[in-house]
C-alpha cells in the first residue's frame, strides 16, 4: 500500500476503512507471522485498535481474539483507545529524563487526568512517551503534534496547552 | 542412542530424549513446575534448570535434548541456588493463604516447595494482579494465584483449538486472558475445563455448586434427586487414594445415599434412552436422505414407520452429548448446526424425565424437586443454564457437581469412602445396560449406537470385536470405520450392501478437521461422534487432577470392565426403556420425546 493512500485515511468512511484493511490482510496473505504488520497498518487506518477492529482482524486471519489482543497489548506502540486531536509526546531519553521529563508527565497527569497512552474524554489530547527526539540540548523537551517545546517548565505547561483547541 | 553422564552416573538414552526425560527414566528427580508430559514442554518457568558442562547458562532440562558426551549436574550448588531463587520469586507474587485455598494439599506449587526446601521467603513486594473473574457459569479464574506457567494457554490453543487464553500485556503486568479485559463468560470459551485440569495451582477451578446442593439437602420440603455420569464411577476413587480406573459404582451410590439424597439415579439410564432416540434419528435422517436422492420411494420410507421429511435432512449427523463440543460448534460452525443431533445430553434427558414422568409417579410438584448431576464435566454447569433446557417453567437440572466437588462433599460429610458397602441405584431410573457405560469413553456413543441401530436394521447382533476405539493421541485424533450392511430385515431391504462410514474424535481440534470437510461438502461420513475432551468424558474438565495418558487408559479400561460385566449390553434391551416407551413416551421421536428429550441450538459470535 502506498503512503499516499494511507495519508488519505483521515476522512474515510468506516466502510472504506475496512475495505482498506481487507486489502492489507490480503497483501499479507492472512498469515499469522504477519500479524504485527497487519496491526500496524490497521492502526494507521483507524487511528487506534478498537475491540471491533481486533475482532475483525482475528476473524479475517482465523486467529483467536486472545492472540490478536495479546500482541496488541504487548507492544506499547499499539493503542486501544482513540487518539485525541493533539498528541503530546514527552521525551524520556536519557538527557530529558535526568533534567525532569518525569515532572512534565506528573504535571500533565494532574492537568489532564490522563496517564501515558491515554486520551482525554473530550478527545482533545493524547499523551505518549518518546525515547529521545534528538533535542537533547533542549532538555527536557516535549512536543505537541509537530511543534517541539524546549526546556519545559512544568509550571508553564498550562499556558502551552491553552493554545490547543 | 546417546551416552551422557548425569550426576556422575553413565546413562544411555535414545536420540531426542530431553534431559528431564532421561533423568526420570534413571530415577533422578529434577524439580519442575510448568512441564506437563505430552502437553506443555516449553521451558517457561525455568524451575527445571540443570548445569551442563561447557555451557555458560543453566539449561531448562524439559526442552534441552541430551547430546553425546554431555556431562550434566542436576543438583550442583549453582542449580540449587538458582532453583531456590526462582521459587522465592514465584512466591513473592503469590498469595500465601494456602490453608483456605481449594488446592491445599493438592497444589503443585506446594509440592515444589517441599522439593526446594526453602526456609524463609525473603522477597515481599507488590503483587502483580488481583482480578477474580466470576463471569462464567462453569469456570472461575483467580489471577492473583496464577503463576503464568502457560499450561492452560497450550491446552486451550493447541489441544482444544479454542484459544480463549493467551498472555496479555507484558512483564510484571502479564496475565492470562481472553483479551481486551473480556470477562470469561463473554468469550468463546466452551467451558470444557481442560485448562482447569492442567492448572498447577488454584488459579482455575470450577464454579462451586456444593453450597447450593447442601442448601437443597437441608431443605425438608425439597425432594433431592441425584444422578451420576458413567465416567465418574471410574475416577472418583482417585480422590480417596484408590488406583486410577477403580470401579466404585456401588460405593458412590452408597455415599450419595448417606449424604441424604432422596433418590439415587443413574445418568446411564438416560444414556440408553439417548441411544434409542439418537439411533432412530440417525435412521430417520438416512432413510429420508435416500428418499430425497430418489433412491427409495415414499412407500418404502413409510414401511419403516419413520416419518417422511419435507426437506432433505443434513448428513452426517453428529452426536450432541458433549456440551463443550456443542458450544464450540455454535461459535465456530454456526451454519452447520443442522448436522447436530437434536437429542439433549443424557443428564438433561434424565432431569426432564424426573421433573415430568417421575414427579407424577411420586406426586410431587416439579418445583419442589431439585435435580443434581454428578458429572466429569465443567461444561455441564453452563449447559443447565441454557434457556432451552427448561420444561414447564422449571429447569431440567438444578445443579451440576464435578467429580472433584462430589469428593469434597463426601469428605466434608465425614464419610469413610473406602470402607463403604456397595449399594444399587434406585429403580426405575437407575437401570442401565453396558452400552451406557461406554458413553464416557471416546468412541463409546458411536459403539453403543451401532449396537442398537445395526440390530434394528438387520435383526442380528453386531459383531462385538474390532468395535473398540484405541486411545487417541496426537495425530490419531480421528478414527474412521466403514460398516457394510448385509442381509437387512425386509423393511430395510434397500440398505443391503450400503456402506456406512462413521468417524469419532475427541478433543476439539479433531472436530475442526471433520467439520471443515462438512463445510466443503466433502465429508464421506454418515455419523460422527465428537467428545469435547481428549479421550472422552473420562478426562473431562471435572475429573480428578492430573489426567495423564496412563490414567486416561486406566479409566477407559474401568468403563470397559463395567460394560463387559453387564448381562445387558445393548440399550434397546434395557427393560425399563421398553416400559417407559409403552407407558409414557409412546415412541422414539414421538411428540412427548420431542418436548422433553430434544433441543435446539443457537448460532453464536465467532471470535
Amino acid at each position: 500500500m502506498s503512503q499516499s493512500t494511507l495519508c488519505e485515511v483521515e476522512n474515510m468512511q468506516e466502510e472504506e476503512q475496512y475495505r482498506l484493511l481487507d486489502q492489507v490482510i490480503e497483501d499479507y496473505e492472512g498469515m499469522e507471522t504477519n500479524l504485527v504488520q497487519v496491526l500496524h497498518y490497521a492502526q494507521s487506518i483507524f487511528g487506534y485498535l478498537s475491540m471491533a477492529t481486533q475482532r475483525y482482524i482475528a476473524e479475517k486471519m482465523e486467529l483467536p481474539l486472545s492472540k490478536v489482543s495479546g500482541v496488541v497489548s504487548f507492544y506499547s506502540f499499539f493503542s486501544t483507545m482513540p487518539k485525541g486531536r493533539h498528541t503530546i509526546s514527552i521525551c524520556l531519553g536519557t538527557a530529558c529524563y535526568v533534567r525532569g521529563g518525569k515532572k512534565i508527565i506528573d504535571k500533565l497527569n494532574e492537568l489532564l487526568s490522563i496517564d501515558v497512552g491515554e486520551t482525554t474524554e473530550d478527545l482533545r489530547f493524547s499523551m505518549e512517551i518518546k525515547r529521545c527526539i534528538g533535542a537533547c540540548g533542549l532538555a527536557p523537551a516535549m512536543s505537541i503534534d509537530e511543534t517541539v517545546f524546549k526546556r519545559v517548565n512544568p509550571n508553564r505547561i498550562k499556558n502551552i496547552l491553552e493554545q490547543y483547541e | 542412542m546417546v551416552n551422557i553422564t548425569m550426576n556422575r552416573k553413565r546413562i544411555t538414552v535414545p536420540q531426542g530424549t530431553t534431559i528431564l526425560e532421561a533423568a526420570k527414566k534413571n530415577h533422578i528427580k529434577i524439580p519442575h513446575l510448568c512441564y506437563l508430559e505430552d502437553v506443555h514442554e516449553s521451558g517457561s518457568c525455568r524451575v527445571c534448570v540443570v548445569e551442563v558442562e561447557g555451557m555458560k547458562n543453566l539449561q531448562a532440562s524439559c526442552i534441552t535434548q541430551a547430546a553425546e558426551g554431555m556431562v550434566i549436574d542436576t543438583n550442583s550448588q549453582r542449580v540449587r541456588s538458582a532453583r531456590k531463587i526462582l521459587y522465592e520469586l514465584l512466591l513473592s507474587d503469590h498469595p500465601k493463604d494456602c490453608l483456605v485455598c481449594g488446592r491445599n494439599n493438592h497444589c503443585e506449587l506446594q509440592e515444589l516447595g517441599e522439593l526446594v526446601q526453602l526456609e524463609e521467603s525473603r522477597f515481599d513486594g507488590v503483587h502483580s494482579k488481583s482480578h477474580r473473574d466470576l463471569s462464567s457459569y462453569a469456570i472461575e479464574k483467580d489471577d492473583e494465584k496464577c503463576i503464568l506457567c502457560r499450561r492452560c494457554v497450550t491446552v486451550c490453543n493447541e489441544i482444544q483449538g479454542v484459544g480463549i487464553f493467551n498472555v496479555q500485556n507484558r512483564g510484571f503486568g502479564s496475565s492470562i486472558g481472553g483479551g481486551m479485559e473480556l470477562p470469561l463468560g463473554d468469550t468463546t470459551c466452551t467451558n470444557c475445563g481442560q485448562c482447569v485440569t492442567v492448572c498447577p495451582v488454584g488459579a482455575l477451578k470450577e464454579k462451586d455448586a456444593t453450597q447450593n446442593v447442601w442448601e437443597a439437602l437441608k431443605n425438608p420440603d425439597v425432594e433431592v434427586v441425584v444422578q451420576t455420569a458413567p465416567a465418574v464411577r471410574v475416577a472418583l476413587g482417585e480422590e480417596f487414594g484408590m488406583p486410577a480406573g477403580s470401579n466404585v459404582t456401588g460405593k458412590m451410590a452408597r455415599a450419595l445415599d448417606d449424604l441424604g439424597f432422596n433418590h439415587v439415579f443413574d445418568t446411564n439410564f438416560a444414556a440408553d434412552l439417548t441411544i434409542i432416540e439418537e439411533g432412530t434419528e440417525l435412521l430417520l435422517r438416512l432413510v429420508n436422505h435416500l428418499h430425497h436422492q430418489g433412491a427409495i420411494t415414499a412407500e418404502q420410507v413409510e414401511k419403516t414407520g419413520l416419518p417422511l421429511l419435507e426437506e432433505a435432512p443434513a448428513l452426517p449427523m453428529i452426536t450432541s452429548c458433549s456440551p463443550g463440543w456443542i458450544k464450540f460448534a455454535e461459535h465456530t460452525y454456526p451454519e452447520q448446526l443442522k448436522h447436530l443431533s437434536t437429542c439433549k445430553s443424557p443428564h438433561m434427558m434424565l432431569g426432564a424425565l424426573v421433573k415430568d414422568y417421575y414427579a407424577k409417579q411420586i406426586n410431587k410438584d416439579p418445583k419442589d424437586i431439585f435435580v443434581v448431576s454428578i458429572m466429569p464435566c465443567t461444561a455441564k454447569k453452563y449447559e443447565i443454564e441454557r434457556p432451552e433446557m427448561m420444561n414447564g417453567g422449571t429447569r431440567n437440572v438444578d445443579a451440576v457437581l464435578t467429580t472433584r466437588e462430589m469428593a469434597k462433599m463426601i469428605k466434608d460429610a465425614g464419610i469413610d469412602f473406602i470402607t463403604l458397602e456397595d449399594r444399587e441405584f434406585d429403580n426405575p431410573l437407575g437401570i442401565s445396560t453396558g452400552a451406557a457405560d461406554i458413553f464416557g469413553v471416546t468412541g463409546g456413543v458411536m459403539e453403543a449406537a451401532l449396537r442398537t441401530v445395526y440390530e434394528l436394521v438387520t435383526g442380528r447382533e453386531i459383531p462385538f470385536d474390532k468395535l473398540r476405539v484405541e486411545p487417541m493421541k496426537g495425530l490419531d485424533r480421528i478414527k474412521t470405520a466403514t460398516l457394510t450392511i448385509k442381509d437387512p430385515i425386509e423393511t430395510y431391504q434397500f440398505l443391503d450392501g450400503v456402506e456406512v462410514s462413521v468417524a469419532t474424535t475427541s478433543g476439539l481440534l479433531g472436530a475442526v478437521t471433520l467439520l471443515d470437510e462438512i463445510e466443503d461438502n466433502a465429508s464421506p461420513h454418515v455419523f460422527i461422534e465428537v467428545m469435547g475432551c481428549p479421550g472422552g468424558c473420562i478426562s473431562g474438565g471435572g475429573q480428578p487432577r492430573m489426567t495423564t495418558q496412563h490414567i486416561r487408559e486406566m479409566r477407559m479400561q474401568g468403563l470397559y470392565r463395567e460394560d463387559e460385566a453387564k448381562v445387558l449390553r445393548k440399550s434397546h434391551e434395557n427393560p425399563f426403556i421398553t416400559e417407559i416407551y409403552e407407558k409414557y413416551l409412546e415412541k422414539p421421536l414421538g411428540h412427548l420425546s420431542h418436548e422433553l428429550l430434544h433441543t435446539t441450538y443457537v448460532p453464536r459470535q465467532k471470535r
